[in-house]
């Protein structure tokens, strides 16, 4: 069973430093952007959708705003947490929860420079982990040491995920990086956690977005390009008890949901919004998507594999997080966009994929290497 | 080094880990109903979910299962998954470790570090 909502309207704030807006007026900037590109209105939105970045929670939010809905939901996983909500926006509209959801998204970890969270001091796991000098980083660069022993992946084959977003962002004047890059330059930057260069790690930037998620009947009123959410998986992995696999991610069970309920296959898919918090990530969901073999990964990403009109899979065509953007330190909110915008045929011409008809959109929330959510989401162009 | 676990106050389950570790112990939670041994520490079983759960003497000793070496830091511990004779791995520091003898499969051994509030966290040394 396929749903029927539609995303009708998409927007990706411009801004990558945000020196003069403050978070709640990028919010609202977002949110006029989204209703305009859907041709709706303040007063249409019935249903509200907001994750973990929402400053002051939900409740301060939808007050702040000005809304009114009747359909409310904050769930959490981190920086996927977009992707599940479209999600759990079509669900709401197929049971008459709401007419009009709206997903929001923004903040400035770029200009209030400071520590990311790790986690709450009541956080069961929080005595046993190790207290100092554990970084974000340090978890995904374990997953990346496990892979290149257990598979014989490379520093060189990761650096691809790397050269395939410049590819990308040099057609992107928003992108906060739009400089061409090689393998070779990402093997000379900077080490930040061994295995992982500078150049293997996403952009921290400013910014925001939002999507609204519509019935059909509404939809095919606006006058829009009709993408409807066709399949979506969610899933969360752990470390089971002390039963770790750094080997993959929550992909391996979100996938094949959202294939399933979209009853299309992996070799179905002409453009993938891939979350790339770090080249690892990328190389690792891909296998848990089915779109390679498990550990086959480091091949597949290779000699331009990932790159617009010269590979195979055309993989974040805005240039994704490590080179355009990665507001509010979350990834999941633009992979939903430039997914909207390959099927609309409005992606930059340099990258827009040819008659984009069937695009999957999926990222993983919280920490690769310890504990995260991952949603998978596939949209079709009617 | 300082391991500022100050955390007591949320997490009293610490305090039996704690008082074996002053007495040079290095004890797992082990669940009695199923027999396996589990990590991080619950009050139950995350297996079968029962709450007949007692601290059980380890081995203390250990492989690793794989470790970043955070480069650009001197004086930082390496971070490390290590997976100990009994079973689960765990997330830990390495400590005091050349990191050009680091390598996934290399035994360790567990070094019980004291924290700032009298509770105890198990880091790991190459053994």
């Amino acid at each position: 069973m396929t749903t029927s909502a539609y995303i009708a309207g998409a927007f990706e704030h411009p801004t990558r430093k945000a020196t003069d807006l403050a978070v709640g007026r990028l919010y609202a900037e977002c949110i006029a952007g989204a209703l305009a590109d859907a041709g709706l209105e303040h007063k249409d939105i019935d249903g509200f959708f907001c994750a973990g970045d929402a400053p002051g929670g939900l409740l301060t939010m939808v007050d702040y705003l000005g809304l009114k809905p009747r359909h409310l939901d904050s769930t959490d996983f981190g920086g996927s947490s977009y992707i599940a909500l479209v999600s759990h926006a079509a669900q709401a509209i197929a049971a008459g929860k709401c007419d009009i959801a709206l997903i929001t998204l923004a903040g400035r970890p770029r200009t209030e420079a400071g520590p990311m969270p790790f986690g709450a001091p009541s956080a069961p796991p929080r005595p046993w982990e190790p207290p100092v000098n554990t970084r974000l980083v340090d978890l995904y660069a374990m997953c990346a040491q496990r892979h290149m022993y257990e598979f014989g992946t490379t520093s060189e084959q990761l650096a691809w995920v790397k050269v395939a977003a410049s590819h990308h962002a040099q057609h992107n004047p928003n992108a906060m990086l739009r400089q061409l890059v090689t393998v070779e330059d990402v093997l000379q930057s900077p080490m930040v956690s061994d295995p992982l260069h500078r150049l293997d790690c996403c952009v921290v930037s400013d910014g925001g977005g939002a999507v609204i998620v519509t019935r059909p009947e509404i939809a095919k009123k606006l006058g829009r390009p009709l993408v409807r959410v066709k399949g979506a998986g969610e899933a969360m992995k752990g470390q089971n008890g002390g039963d770790v696999d750094l080997t993959y991610s929550g992909g391996v069970a979100s996938g094949p949901i959202a294939f399933d309920q979209a009853g299309v296959r992996p070799s179905d898919i002409q453009y993938a919004s891939i979350y790339d918090s770090f080249t690892i990530t990328v190389l690792m969901q891909l296998e848990d998507l089915g779109f390679c073999e498990k550990g086959q990964g480091g091949r597949f990403v290779a000699d331009g594999n990932l790159i617009s009109g010269v590979g195979k899979l055309p993989v974040n065509t805005d240039g994704g997080g490590l080179c355009n953007n990665h507001p509010a330190n979350r990834g999941g909110m633009t992979k939903v966009i430039e997914a909207v915008r390959q099927l609309r045929g409005e992606a930059h011409p340099a990258v827009q994929v040819k008659d984009c008809a069937l695009a999957l959109a999926h990222g993983t929330g919280g920490w690769l290497g310890s504990r995260h959510g991952s949603a998978t989401l596939i949209l079709e162009r009617e | 080094m300082s391991i500022d676990a100050a955390l007591s106050q949320n997490h009293p389950e610490i305090v039996p880990f704690s008082a074996a570790a002053a007495e040079g112990r290095f004890t797992m939670p082990t669940c009695r109903a199923c027999a396996r041994a589990h990590w991080y520490p619950r009050a139950f079983c995350p297996f079968c979910f029962s709450f007949d759960v007692e601290w059980v003497e380890a081995s203390g000793d250990g492989e690793i299962y794989s470790f970043c070496n955070p480069a650009p830091a001197p004086g930082t511990n390496v971070i490390a998954y290590v997976r100990v004779k009994e079973g689960p791995i765990l997330l830990t520091h390495l400590l005091d470790a050349d990191p050009a003898s680091i390598q996934i499969g290399g035994a360790v051994r567990v070094s019980l570090q004291a924290a700032k509030d009298g509770q105890y966290f198990p880091a790991f040394k190459l053994a």
